[in-house]
């Protein structure tokens, strides 16, 4: 078969099965480069093969996470996929790693003193762990004294939690206190730095 | 009990033992009783002492803090300080109580969107993490609310009898036997039905201590009838596949 042959969709289709991460689009045009697009877009091609996935039953979704788009199984097969990993089992984050996690996520670029001091309580092995699992990333270090690491989410947070892009963050409760965009607007930071930070 | 080696670690902080004091009181956060906390405070820091727990440095740090902002309200308002807009001393403290609540409650909707998210898989590398079972973390117990039911079978033991001081070859294995047992014919138990009537003080630390190693490696499992309500005890189901 001629390259010029193919159609945009299956190739589509085969590179969303075996990529082990979410891919932009931006990522998808520039793989795809050289195959005839009809008039669709590949982001109506997206939409399409989402509603044949839908309508013909099949065990896969495409779901927008990380800013990119992953096939992913549906969640009623989640069953019988843990079986076939058993006897291990899902390692939930600890609470002491969500907390942490969730100040790294809201306050962003962040150091460890800095988080500290909100948790109340050393945070060193929660961090290393965090690093360990990508979830987050130092992403530069703070020009104060003794200049220390900063810390910022990874692609993988998004992907990790089923967010399509920072700005997806469930809001914070609000009590009179600091919001999210006040955070952010106080650390001189917008959401779609944060969210340029997070496609590096 | 000097050569049991048991150090279970303590993942909460001191700021989530006065959120848990200031929650199960129902105190108002904006004004804080502080001799009244304080005295609570110390009392689970005594605790964790009993056992033996391994605390963080911080928690003795905050009871300073706690005593320096009681003796600083003890102070008529004028003698506080020379500025006349003087703070309320318990203000740093209600602030950092505060922020700390709200990353707490992000950190409830993040295990939300985790657990909805880990019911959907992806090829290439695997969307969640899987560890073998028997390498879990210790995961989180609701340390002070299992603190609190232990230091009320205390209170009710001290009662019955006198601090004893006669030696007793009780062991941790003991405890650990006892609680099996009891949990055994039903698969659950309330947690004071664990201790027997009128025993002794080192028996109900090594039994509670037991207790905690149990839940550390998952073989049993704390369940609690809404927030302060009575704590049960229960064996965790074994997976089968």
């Amino acid at each position: 078969m001629k390259a010029q042959d193919i159609e945009l969709k299956p190739v589509v289709e085969a590179i969303l099965f075996v990529a082990s991460e979410p891919l932009p689009i931006s990522r998808l045009e520039v793989l795809t480069e050289g195959i005839k697009r009809e008039k669709k877009s590949l982001r109506e091609i997206m939409v399409e093969l989402e509603r044949e996935y839908e309508k013909e039953g099949r065990s896969f979704t495409i779901r927008k996470v990380a800013n990119g788009y992953q096939l992913r199984t549906r969640d009623i097969y989640s069953p019988w996929i843990r079986k076939l990993f058993h006897p291990r089992r899902v390692v939930h984050l600890s609470k002491a790693a969500l907390e942490t996690l969730a100040i790294i996520a809201y306050k962003q670029p962040i150091t460890r003193i800095e988080i500290e001091v909100i948790r109340g309580v050393n945070v060193d092995g929660i961090i290393k762990n965090l690093l360990d699992r990508e979830l987050i990333k130092i992403s530069g270090q703070k020009e104060v004294v003794g200049r220390p690491y900063l810390y910022r989410t990874c692609r993988r947070f998004l992907e990790y939690f089923g967010l399509k892009t920072l700005s997806d963050l469930p809001p914070l409760e609000s009590r009179g206190k600091p919001t999210v965009k006040k955070i952010i607007a106080s650390s001189d930071l917008k959401y779609e730095d944060l969210e340029a930070g997070n496609r590096q | 009990m000097e050569e049991q080696q048991f150090h279970l670690e303590v993942f909460e902080g001191p700021l989530d033992l006065l959120l848990y004091l200031i929650r199960k009181d129902e105190l108002d956060i904006y004004n804080i009783p502080i001799a009244q906390i304080t005295e609570q405070y110390l009392k689970y820091i005594e605790l964790m002492k009993i056992l033996d727990l391994d605390i963080a440095g911080e928690f003795l740090a905050m009871a300073a803090t706690l005593m320096h902002i009681k003796s600083r309200l003890l102070l008529p308002p004028e003698e506080r300080g020379e500025d006349e807009e003087e703070e309320d001393p318990r203000w740093d403290l209600v602030r950092q109580l505060l922020e700390y609540k709200q990353f707490k409650g992000a950190a409830d909707s993040f295990h939300e969107l985790e657990l909805k998210q880990e019911k959907s898989f992806t090829r290439g590398r695997v969307s969640v993490d899987f560890v073998p079972s028997s390498e879990l973390p210790l995961e989180d117990i609701d340390l002070f609310e299992l603190l609190d039911a232990f230091s009320q079978v205390l209170d009710e033991a001290e009662k019955r009898r006198p601090p004893e001081f006669e030696p007793d070859n009780f062991t941790l294995e003991d405890g650990r036997n006892r609680v099996l047992k009891r949990i055994n014919p039903r698969g659950s138990i309330l947690f004071h039905l664990l201790f027997e009537k009128g025993e002794s003080r080192t028996r109900i630390v090594v039994v509670f201590l037991a207790l905690l190693e149990l839940i550390r490696q998952k073989i049993i499992q704390v369940i609690q009838d809404g927030h302060f309500g009575e704590i049960m005890i229960k064996r965790v189901e074994t997976a089968r596949t």
